[in-house]
């Protein structure tokens, strides 16, 4: 089955770049505008997504508290996340690698780097996901 | 390659990064310079930081990506409490939002943006941020404790404040981080990192790993959160030593190491979630702990991160779930249910001629689908619906701009911005508006001094509001100034050659101010006052269905009521006939309608004639003769009398019978034909033949002009 990518940006031009690079590599993408969307379209979902992809600093509730809230929940308590931002501070950095957060991706982003990073961690669209 | 072609993206992040501009002059202005909310300031930071992204990430938006940068920047040190905000750097950044509108708009009309304006801008803003850092050195030099640390929330006993505890002993060696097994690649990578977080004193690469000597004041901690994005944890090694060929040479790790397992162990995986909706189904977390968590991470980084992680507050929730969809699919959808209305309208004139016993099933259906259509219409027409927040705020800037130019005092408010109004109302309302906004600021509201003298407040208010009223939406601009002068416009019009009395009514005094060249400014600015104004504002606004009313009191101020219908794809009609055709007269205009009798015609000169309607004469306009009607009623005894509003004017309009009111889909004659005097529009009726819509103003003036019968005969 293909893997399923969670998408969080506030900016929506980031958000349909994103989700056109990832759903053009052939996954199934769900994009939320904030990470509160995000959290409850990972929640609504049946199967629970296999990666996530957020932005740093959003409105209502940004990529931290996003990913605090994932790993509260116990089937995303492992999930792959790649945080995608143009924040480049130590204290951000050292809360996501707390969360267990796998890779910090600078903006702008380089669509083939992203497909390479999310292919190492949901396997190639396609394949069957873990 | 991805093979992704980025240009498809270009319309979203245009439309995306006006929105932001528009929200970041909005937050700018409400910004209060001595005590920014911090909200406010994280929320601005966001749209220019967004920007910035979008431009980046296109490559092609060179300048807007510098200018955002350089502006961003500034933006996050005002809001990490790095640099006081002052008003004149608020009016820089409503500058540098103007060089970026115009950048923008540049771009999408696939232009290079004007150079000059840009190095400028940037000049300032890199000057800003020079004194920013020169003043920062100088606050550091003569007190340490500018930064203060977070403050720690939780108890003590719970939290044994771990970073304090473990403070290195060999403070003044230079960190040693030794990682192994690395690529060349990663190498690079990594010693750029350090780069940024300190100074790399030295570094080798021997035996496939990389050792680097780093003077920095972030924690081992922090070093591995950054390196661990390239190499796994368990390749990195952190310690104190100084650099290979320096004197003392006291090798630490051990030290270190404690001390790094010790922070992280303090810090536990999990923190609480604002309003997260898995709160309820998470097992209940210690809160000391939590908290301690959040406070340990807090005080290493030694910067206000509180603010930043207690997320959403009400200021900043400005995303909500939409789509972005072009006007003309909309436009598309609403002709459709236009014509759905009027094929439903059909059936059921066919259906009505049905025995209603034999068919029952059929009329039932009939009409459920007559409801049906009718709330699909209306469901419809509220896409097109826009809240005048769309057009009011864009006043706050102009005024400030323009109070500003004309040192005068004035305070905005705004009512009803909430208030929804057509799509194509709503943009050609700005101008005219704009207009009487400038008008009642420069002419209207007076200089503090003379405000004082007069007895009033020194600060003018300037109100804007919109609401409903009936089928309308009323628009106001009122302000407290001195009121229009009655003397003053007299004169005026006399100069003028306008034909006046001493005598008119104030209101017939202010339709003067409504003729076209017309200015009483007793100086020009270049504001207002040019006297091709206030004639162009009627005019616009006549054009869109409808009218102005002005009302001044001498010293107390000035209102002008803009009242417009709501959308002009739907109207309210009565249907009306004249000989063998079907006209549609816009039902707001229509106030009653009778059967004259003979005493209540009057011929005047030629073959004009009045109706006496209750002391008043009004113009008698006989349809049948403004549209060369053959076969209608000759005699006005025997036809029905509409009498009809237009603006200021009444007058009697002479029809054979009335048929009935509807709503009709209102359908642009122009486009489908051609204009044709003294119509508006044109519909399709139920039976599906076409009617017109008659245009009330120029009915007004009919029986004045008198068209040929050549320009009004139908067809």
């Amino acid at each position: 089955m293909t893997a399923t990518i969670l998408v969080a940006d506030d900016s929506a031009t980031m958000r349909m770049i994103v989700q056109a690079t990832l759903t053009g590599a052939g996954w199934k993408v769900l994009a939320a505008g904030n990470g509160k969307d995000a959290l409850t379209l990972a929640m609504e979902q049946a199967e629970p997504v296999d990666l996530v992809v957020s932005d740093w600093n959003m409105p209502v509730m940004g990529g931290l508290d996003l990913i605090r809230g994932l790993r509260q929940v116990e089937r995303y308590e492992e999930v792959p996340v790649l945080v995608l931002t143009t924040e480049d501070d130590v204290e951000s950095k050292t809360a996501a690698r707390d969360l267990g957060v796998c890779g910090w991706l600078q903006k702008p982003v380089d669509p083939d780097l992203l497909i390479e990073m999310a292919s190492e961690l949901v396997g190639q669209p396609g394949e069957p996901s873990h | 390659m991805s093979g992704l072609d980025l240009s498809q993206f270009y319309e979203t992040f245009f439309d995306e990064a006006d929105e932001l501009l528009a929200q970041m002059e909005q937050l700018l202005l409400e910004l209060d310079a001595g005590q920014p909310d911090i909200e406010q300031l994280n929320a601005i930071f966001r749209a220019a930081h967004s920007i910035k992204g979008g431009a980046a990430t296109f490559g092609c938006f060179t300048l807007l990506a510098e200018t955002t940068h350089l502006l961003e920047n500034l933006l996050d040190a005002i809001r990490r409490g790095e640099m006081a905000l002052r008003t004149d750097m608020i009016d820089i950044f409503l500058e540098t939002k103007d060089v970026l509108k115009s950048q923008l708009d540049a771009y999408r009309a696939s232009e290079e943006p004007d150079a000059a304006a840009y190095e400028r801008i940037c000049e300032v803003l890199r000057q800003l941020a020079l004194e920013q850092n020169g003043g920062q050195a100088a606050v550091a030099a003569a007190a340490p404790v500018a930064p203060s640390p977070a403050p720690v929330q939780a108890p003590a006993a719970t939290a044994p404040a771990p970073a304090a505890a473990a403070a290195p002993m060999d403070a003044n060696l230079p960190l040693r981080v030794r990682i192994s097994r690395v690529s060349a690649k990663d190498a690079q990578s990594l010693l750029e990192e350090m780069g940024n977080l300190g100074q790399v004193l030295a570094s080798d690469q021997l035996g496939g790993g990389l050792t680097v000597w780093l003077e920095s004041t972030c924690s081992a901690d922090d070093i591995e959160a950054v390196c661990c994005f390239i190499v796994d944890s368990d390749q990195i090694s952190i310690g104190r030593e100084a650099v290979p060929g320096e004197a003392h040479a006291v090798d630490d790790f051990a030290q270190a190491a404690a001390e790094f397992v010790a922070q992280a162990q303090a810090a536990p995986m999990s923190a609480p979630v604002a309003e997260a909706p898995v709160a309820a189904a998470a097992p209940a977390h210690e809160p000391a702990a939590l908290a301690a968590a959040q406070s340990a991470t807090t005080a290493e980084g030694g910067a206000p991160r509180a603010q930043r992680a207690a997320g959403g507050a009400p200021a900043a929730d400005k995303e909500s779930t939409s789509i972005r969809v072009g006007v003309e699919k909309v436009d598309q959808i609403i002709n459709l249910v236009g014509e759905l209305v009027i094929t439903q309208a059909m059936l059921a004139q066919t259906a009505s001629t049905l025995d209603p016993v034999l068919h029952d099933r059929l009329l039932n259906g009939m009409e459920q689908l007559e409801r049906n259509a009718r709330d699909l219409q209306e469901a419809v027409m509220s896409v097109r619906m826009m809240p005048m927040d769309y057009v009011f705020s864009r006043f706050p800037r102009l005024v400030r701009d323009l109070a500003g130019k004309m040192g005068k005092q004035i305070e905005l408010q705004t009512y009803g911005r909430a208030t929804e109004l057509d799509k194509s109302l709503i943009e050609r309302i700005i101008d005219p508006l704009t207009h009487l906004v400038r008008n009642s600021l420069d002419h209207g509201i007076e200089t503090p001094e003379k405000r004082v003298a007069a007895g009033k407040d020194p600060v003018g208010q300037l109100v804007l509001s919109a609401q409903h009223s009936g089928g309308n939406i009323v628009i106001e601009v009122s302000d407290d100034g001195g009121g229009l002068n009655r003397e003053r416009i007299l004169k005026k019009a006399m100069q003028q050659g306008i034909a006046v009395s001493e005598n008119s009514s104030d209101d017939e005094v202010w339709q003067l101010i409504f003729a076209p060249g017309f200015s009483t400014a007793e100086q020009i600015t270049d504001i207002s006052g040019r006297g091709v104004g206030m004639d162009v504002v009627r005019r616009n606004i006549q054009n869109m269905g409808g009218h102005v009313q002005l009302s001044s009191v001498p010293g107390n101020g000035t209102t002008t009521r803009i009242v417009l219908p709501l959308t002009l794809a739907i109207l309210d009609g009565m249907s009306v006939r004249v000989g063998a055709e079907t006209f549609i007269l816009p039902l707001n205009h229509v106030t009653e309608s009778l059967q004259p009798t003979n005493d209540q015609i009057y011929s005047v000169a030629g073959n004009e004639r009045v109706m006496h309607v209750r002391g008043e004469y009004l113009p008698l306009v006989e349809m049948h003769r403004v549209f060369s009607v053959s076969g209608a009623q000759d005699d006005p005894t025997q036809a029905i009398a509409v009498i009809m509003q237009a603006e200021d004017k009444r007058f009697a309009l002479l029809v054979d019978h009335l048929v009935g009111q509807h709503q009709v889909v209102v359908k642009n004659l122009e486009s489908n034909y051609r204009k044709v005097p003294g119509v508006s529009a044109a519909t399709i009726l139920g039976d599906g033949s076409v009617a017109l819509i008659i245009d009330v103003f120029a009915m007004a003036r009919a029986n004045r002009e008198k068209w040929t019968p050549a320009e009004a005969v139908l067809n």
